[in-house]
Parts: C-alpha cells; sequence; structure tokens
C-alpha cells in the first residue's frame, strides 16, 4: 500500500472484542498514517465503532495491540488517548451550548491556567482557524451556532489539544452537501501538515471523494483494503453487504407514481407560528398532502421542522394561516381530535417523543388512542390488544411481552411498539419526523418500506429528513426548509442534491457566521 | 418623602441586604454547578445560632463569625454527600437540610435565648462622618461584612467566570457528562461549590445575629433562604446582578420596617408580607425567560458516564 511516510503512526494489530454472544471486532489489523485520510467503511454493525472506541480507549479490547510510532501502548481512557495525542469527533457533539466557543474549547486544554487568558485562548482558536478553514466567531454561545459550526468547535479543540490523530465519527451524517465540502477541505489542509486521520462512514460517494485509504470492515472483520483511485461504489457496497446487494434493489423500487388530482389530506395555507428561546418561527407555510403520495421536507437542523410537526399535529398553535384536515378546517383542533382524526406520528426517538419509559408497553400502546377503547371509566384492554396484535402481524413485527416497562426494549424493538401503535388504526397521515436516524441499514430499509406501503395503501405521508439520499429514494415530492419558510418544492427526480443543499442553508455561498 | 427617609431606606436597604448578598452569592456557586440547595434557610440557621453562641461564650464576634462560615460549610457538605456521593434527590435532601437545620438552630442556640452580646465592630470614615445628613442615619456605618459584600461579589464574579475552577464548575452545572469527558471531576467541582456557598450561608446567617438583630431567637430567619432561591433565579445566576437584586430586597425589608415605625395606618401583617409578595412579582415576571439563564444540569443527577 501506498503511504506518505515510510512508519504507520498507529498500527491496530489482531484486536478482538466481544459483547456477548456478539464478535464485535475479530482478530482486526488497521494501519494509519500521517498525512492521509483513511476512511473506515461498513455497514452499522459491522465493527467500526467498537474499533474506534478501542482506539480511543473508551473499551478495552479482549485481546490485540495498539502500536504508536512502533511502541507498543496501552490506551485505557480517553484521557490516555489524549496523553498520545489521539482525538475523536463523536456523532453528539460534546459541546455546551450555554457556553460560548473559547470558553467550550478552554474547557478541553489541558494547559489551562488557573486564571483564564481569554485573549490567549482566542489568538490560537483564530490561528488554528485561518490555518485549516475552521474560522468560528470565538465568543458566540455554542447554542447559536450551525451543526457544521458546531463539528468545527470539535476539531479545534482536538487541535488546540495538540492531537495528531484524529477520529471522525460518522461526521457528515449531519451536515449539509456544502459543510461536507468545507469539512473536506478541512480534512485536506490537516493532511498536507501530517495529521492522521480515520474517517468513520457508510457513505460511499463520499469515501471515494476523499480518502487515500479505505478499509471495508463487515461483521466485525476487515473484509478488503484499498487505496485511492482503486475502488469503485459497486465492489465496495458488494464488500459492505456481502452478497444481498439490498442497496441496488431499494433504489428502483419508489417508481414514478404520482396521485391524479387526489385530494388532500392536510393543507396549510399561510400556516404561521410565534416561536420561544431557541425555536424557529413557521412564516407563512403553503402545504398540501394528498392522499397516496409522500411529501418529503429537507432542511439543515433547527430550520423549523420540529416546529412544523409539532403545528400539524396540533402541539403548537398557528399564530396566522389555517390548517385543513381531509377538508375541514382544523386549525383550532386539540391534539387529540387530529390524532382520533388519523394523524399518526414517527419520531426520531420514541423514548423522548412517544413513549414513556417506566410505563409498561401495554400502557404505552393505549397512549394516544384517545377515546377509541374507552368504556365507562374504564380502558378496554382486551380490544385495544387485540387491535395492537392485529397490528403487530400486519406489519409483520414479532409481538413484544407487554408487561415489562418499555425502557427495558432495545432501540429497535421500541420503535416497532410505536409504530405499530401509530399504524393501528389507519391513519390517513402520517408525520415522520428523521424515522430513520439512529437505525441500522436494514432496520431503516424495512421502515421506509413500511411507509412506502401505507403510501400505496392511500395514506399520506410526511417525510421530514436531513437525509438527502433517503428523500431522494423515497419521495413523491420535495420541499425545502429553511429559516421556517418553505423556500423550494421540486417534483420527484427533478432535483439537483447542490441545489437543494443551497436552498437548505439559504444562500449560495458558505457562510460564517 | 424626605431627605432623612429615603437615606433611612437606603441604610436600612444596605444593612439587610448584606445577608441576602452572601447567601445570594452562595447560593449562585452552588446552582451554577448543579446543585439546588432548598435547604439554604436551615444553613442560615445554623450560621445565625453557631455565630451567636460562639460570640456570646467566647465574648469575641470575630471568633463567632468564622465559627458561623466553618458550620456553614460543614453543613453544606453533608448536603454534599447526601445528593453528591449518594445521589439522594436534591429537593427532598434540600427540604430535609432545612428541618435539620430549625433543629440544629435551636438546639445549638438554646442557652443563650436572650444573652447579650457585642456584635460586629461598625465603623464609619471620618470624612463621610462630615456630612450632616449622614450623620443622622446609620449610612456608612458598617460592619466589615457590610464593607466587603461588594467586593466579594465581584471576587465571587471573577472565580466563575475568569477561572479554570469556575469555568469548570459553570461546565459541571451545564453537561457533567461534557465536563467529565473533558477530564473533570464533577463529584469534587460540586463539593467545592458546595463548601464556598456554604461558607457564605453560613456568614450570611452570622450577620443577622451578630449584626443586624445582635440576639437570638428560634426561626429568626423567617423564609430568608427561601427569597434568596428566588434572587438567585431574578439575578440569572449572575453575581453582580445579584448586587442589585439583594438592595432590591433589601430595601423592601427596609420599606417595610420604616412604616411600621412610623405607625403606618396599613395593617402591620400586610407590611410584614411586602418582601414574600415582592418575591411572587418577579418570579411571576420572570417565569418566561428562566430558560436561557438557568444552568441546564441545575438538579439533576449525574450517574456518571457509562
Amino acid at each position: 500500500m501506498s503511504s506518505p511516510l515510510a512508519a504507520p503512526l498507529v498500527e491496530i494489530r489482531g484486536v478482538s472484542k466481544r459483547y456477548g454472544a456478539v464478535q464485535a471486532n475479530d482478530v482486526v489489523d488497521l494501519s494509519l498514517y500521517g498525512g492521509e485520510v483513511h476512511a473506515l467503511l461498513g455497514e452499522n454493525g459491522a465493527g467500526k465503532s467498537t474499533l474506534s472506541r478501542i482506539l480511543y480507549g473508551f473499551t478495552r479490547p479482549d485481546s490485540g495491540e495498539i502500536f504508536l510510532n512502533g511502541k507498543a501502548v496501552d490506551v485505557h481512557s480517553p484521557r490516555e488517548a489524549r496523553s498520545h495525542r489521539i482525538g475523536m469527533v463523536f456523532q453528539n457533539f460534546m459541546l455546551i451550548p450555554a457556553l460560548s466557543v473559547l470558553e467550550n474549547i478552554a474547557l478541553f486544554l489541558t494547559d489551562l491556567p488557573a486564571v483564564l487568558r481569554p485573549e490567549a485562548v482566542g489568538k490560537r482558536i483564530f490561528e488554528f482557524g485561518e490555518r485549516f478553514g475552521l474560522t468560528v466567531n470565538p465568543h458566540a454561545p455554542v447554542r447559536q451556532l450551525s451543526v457544521g459550526d458546531r463539528q468545527k468547535v470539535e476539531i479545534l479543540k482536538l487541535l488546540l489539544a495538540e492531537a495528531r490523530i484524529l477520529i471522525f465519527d460518522e461526521p457528515t451524517k449531519v451536515l449539509a452537501p456544502h459543510e461536507v465540502d468545507a469539512l473536506f477541505r478541512v480534512f485536506a489542509a490537516l493532511k498536507a501538515e501530517g495529521f492522521a486521520i480515520l474517517f468513520i462512514t457508510h457513505k460511499l460517494r463520499e469515501v471515494i471523494r476523499c480518502a487515500d485509504r479505505i478499509t471495508v470492515m463487515r461483521q466485525g472483520r476487515v473484509v478488503g483494503g484499498f487505496g485511492s483511485g482503486q475502488a469503485d461504489v459497486e465492489t465496495l457496497v458488494t464488500m459492505m453487504f456481502g452478497e444481498r446487494g439490498e442497496i441496488g434493489a431499494t433504489r428502483q423500487a419508489g417508481a414514478t407514481r404520482r396521485p391524479a388530482e387526489a385530494r388532500p389530506i392536510l393543507e396549510l395555507r399561510g400556516a404561521s407560528s410565534h416561536a420561544t428561546g431557541s425555536e424557529t418561527p413557521l412564516r407563512g407555510l403553503e402545504l398540501s398532502i394528498a392522499a397516496g403520495e409522500i411529501v418529503g421536507v429537507a432542511g439543515v437542523s433547527g430550520s423549523g421542522q420540529k416546529e412544523l410537526g409539532d403545528l400539524i399535529l396540533g402541539l403548537r398553535s398557528l399564530s396566522a394561516g389555517s390548517k385543513w384536515f381531509c377538508g375541514a378546517n382544523a386549525s383550532s383542533w386539540s391534539i387529540a381530535r387530529m390524532r382520533e382524526s388519523g394523524v399518526a406520528f414517527v419520531p426520531e426517538d420514541p423514548l423522548v417523543m412517544a413513549a414513556v419509559g417506566g410505563m409498561s408497553v401495554r400502557e404505552n400502546l393505549s397512549l394516544g388512542t384517545g377515546r377509541r377503547y374507552r368504556s365507562g371509566v374504564r380502558l378496554d384492554w382486551s380490544a385495544l390488544e387485540a387491535t395492537m396484535n392485529q397490528s403487530f402481524e400486519a406489519l409483520a413485527f414479532p409481538i413484544p411481552p407487554l408487561d415489562p416497562p418499555i425502557g427495558a426494549l432495545s432501540g429497535g424493538n421500541l420503535q416497532r411498539v410505536v409504530i405499530a401503535r401509530e399504524m393501528a388504526h389507519e391513519p390517513k397521515l402520517i408525520v415522520a419526523l428523521y424515522p430513520t436516524r439512529g437505525l441500522d441499514v436494514r432496520s431503516a430499509a424495512s421502515l421506509r418500506h413500511l411507509l412506502r406501503r401505507a403510501r400505496d395503501g392511500g395514506s399520506g405521508v410526511l417525510l421530514i429528513s436531513e437525509d438527502l439520499d433517503e428523500l431522494a429514494e423515497m419521495t413523491d415530492r420535495l420541499l425545502v426548509l429553511f429559516g421556517g419558510a418553505l423556500v423550494g418544492a421540486f417534483s420527484r427526480g427533478a432535483w439537483q442534491p447542490e441545489e437543494v443543499g443551497h436552498l437548505m442553508t439559504g444562500s449560495k455561498e458558505v457562510n460564517v457566521a | 418623602m424626605t431627605t432623612p427617609l429615603i437615606l433611612g431606606l437606603l441604610a436600612g436597604a444596605i444593612l439587610s441586604g448584606t445577608s441576602l448578598l452572601y447567601a445570594t452569592l452562595g447560593e449562585t456557586i452552588a446552582e451554577r454547578s448543579g446543585i439546588v440547595n432548598l435547604g439554604l434557610e436551615g444553613i442560615l440557621l445554623i450560621g445565625a445560632s453557631v455565630g451567636f453562641s460562639v460570640t456570646a461564650a467566647s465574648g469575641n464576634a470575630w471568633l463567632g463569625l468564622f465559627a458561623a462560615g466553618m458550620a456553614g460549610g460543614l453543613a453544606n457538605l453533608l448536603f454534599g454527600w447526601l445528593v453528591v456521593t449518594r445521589k439522594a434527590n436534591q429537593l427532598a435532601s434540600g427540604l430535609a437540610m432545612m428541618f435539620f437545620g430549625f433543629g440544629a438552630s435551636a438546639l445549638i442556640g438554646a442557652r443563650y435565648v436572650g444573652a447579650v452580646i457585642v456584635g460586629l465592630p461598625k465603623w464609619r470614615p471620618s470624612w463621610l462622618a462630615g456630612f450632616r445628613w449622614v450623620k443622622a442615619t446609620t449610612l456608612f456605618n458598617y460592619d466589615l461584612l457590610t464593607w466587603v459584600a461588594i467586593p466579594v461579589a465581584v471576587l465571587v464574579w471573577w472565580a466563575l467566570f475568569r477561572t479554570r475552577w469556575g469555568l469548570g464548575v459553570r461546565a459541571v452545572g451545564e453537561s457533567p457528562a461534557v465536563a467529565f469527558a473533558a477530564g473533570r471531576n464533577p463529584a469534587v467541582l460540586q463539593y467545592q461549590a458546595l463548601s464556598c456557598g456554604g461558607v457564605l450561608g453560613g456568614l450570611a446567617g452570622a450577620h443577622l445575629s451578630l449584626s443586624l438583630t445582635l440576639t437570638w431567637s428560634e426561626y429568626m430567619t423567617a423564609g430568608r433562604g427561601f427569597i434568596v432561591i428566588a434572587l438567585v433565579i431574578f439575578s440569572k445566576w449572575n453575581p453582580l446582578r445579584a448586587i442589585a437584586a439583594a438592595l432590591l430586597f433589601g430595601g423592601a425589608e427596609s420599606l417595610q420596617l420604616q412604616m411600621q415605625a412610623r405607625g403606618s395606618l396599613i395593617s402591620p401583617f400586610l407590611l410584614d408580607m411586602s418582601p414574600y409578595i415582592l418575591t411572587l412579582i418577579i418570579l411571576v415576571a420572570w417565569g418566561g425567560s428562566r430558560r436561557l439563564a438557568a444552568p441546564a444540569g441545575l438538579g439533576r443527577t449525574f450517574y456518571g458516564s457509562e
């Protein structure tokens, strides 16, 4: 393999790690050189995260060794990893929204003096920012920053703490296309100064664009390695997924279909809302969802997606305009009435938004079913169970035990319970808010399949997502939300990711606040 | 109103505002680290009774003041053991601490009810005593705690916002998990913040018995600890704003006393209520804007980062 330096900066040899019945890492070898971007590719559960957590000292391997500059080292904790100049940018940023950029960075400096000298830290932030294209306003509170800027702060934190080996755990997941470009320019600048970058992802195109070397993992093993320019999408897909080749199949599924003059299920006419705190006010939304179509909403986080979902469900009231549901003015309907009328909600994080962790699965199944199972002052549990069992069967989900608290279920099972509940009463409208975020590739695929099936069965679907690939695959129409307003509308196949990306960020230029 | 009345009001505001300010500063430090101590009332009582008892027994008010600070610090460390180490619910533990303070202070002070002490010495710079209207009031005739109250507030602000320690405390109060990831020890920082807060609370209590009333009576704090919890919110967890907040409430207390002294026609019961009514008004007015200012981790228990 070609590399800019003779000896690797990091060498992982024969690392294995087992969690219960799962062999997360199975005798994995990996080397990282200074001045390279090394992509670690694999589907969820392939062992990429385990390997990076071992390198960063979060997890201890069952066997195997790590060599830094040719010397065997023990990395027992993140603190030790940092002392070996290894740094990691997590998917969930380690930032405190209330503190300024400067304070967030200072918190992680090992050589911070007892009395803070903000100018000195600010100067270093500025220097590194200029050098690597990571300019942010050091005095802005982090809560005001975009996701892309927050990521810059994370990278600056590592650089100021003198890390030389940088691990990025799916860094592009939450970024808009132009922010991804900016990140890759940062990669290039870092590479030029001899930093080693381990880039964990499952997005193939990005890997082919920016990686000098690619290592593919599957089921805990390294199944292939390529130099830059040696791999194409087809080869990588086959390696990642074995012989299954699911990706190609799902692409064709949503054939071009557009309901001819179907009646609208939901309409927003000039809908606006007020906002407090860090919320985004909605401004004059014109939106219509017909039976049998999936309408996608793209936007960078904080563009008003959550507020839009809340508005439709009735959690948020209109300050102007009106909301129509199946031809009736629903502007002032209660949440209960919206739900009883046939609105279902598939949220991003069920435990936060759609389930009560301490209550049993059965009790959770009854939530939001309104008056359907009321019998006198009691609830007709057996009727509820019968309906829910049917729903589980129709969805081909296994029926979970109903007595334990729902919080004890695994993430995937929990999501299934919520979906079964939401689908139980043949919803006319399904509002899906980042429904596949945090799901592994297969669960995400089955959820998408389910939404398409509901669409084919005559439901209207509103799919709010930040994943442009998902939107491209799923939607019949695509709307773009920016700053609480709809700034673009496209029919299926009639849009370019770059164009949507620019609309998503509200400008043609990469603006750095 | 006449000039003497206004000056009298101001003098009274500063006098009763002093203990409010120390207590507010102490609670601010604790809450910045993510811990709300509803038992502050108990800490104030312990400070007042220990300060008074030690002064009465030893005849030295400075010794009493020192003992009160120590007692406050120790009481808060006990509270810290409950909520940091034992991870008990902060609200329930705080209320328990309050009742503990009621009982402990009554026990400590029982022998000294009605005792006569020489309180903290007061002095007024001679160049200020020259003014006719100053001479007529207690204005600028203060003890050490009052004289250094505002510098202490500035010092607390500086410690929280300009030192490595303060950054750690604020980070723990916002997100213990991030602070932990940054290599700080959340428990240690919370204990440190609580002991500083306890010392300030003890001093605040001692100022009541050693300077303001010069007596000890059971439950003499009369809800000041709870007013202070509202003051912390009112001052948005900022030690500098706390100065103004304490003066405002000190003023309300002072106004009420002046009105009663002058035989106002308003019911004395209603006048007694005025600081608490002001507290309610402020909580109502401040209700909505609380979200951005409060430390995000306030009142939450950190179970470590698994």
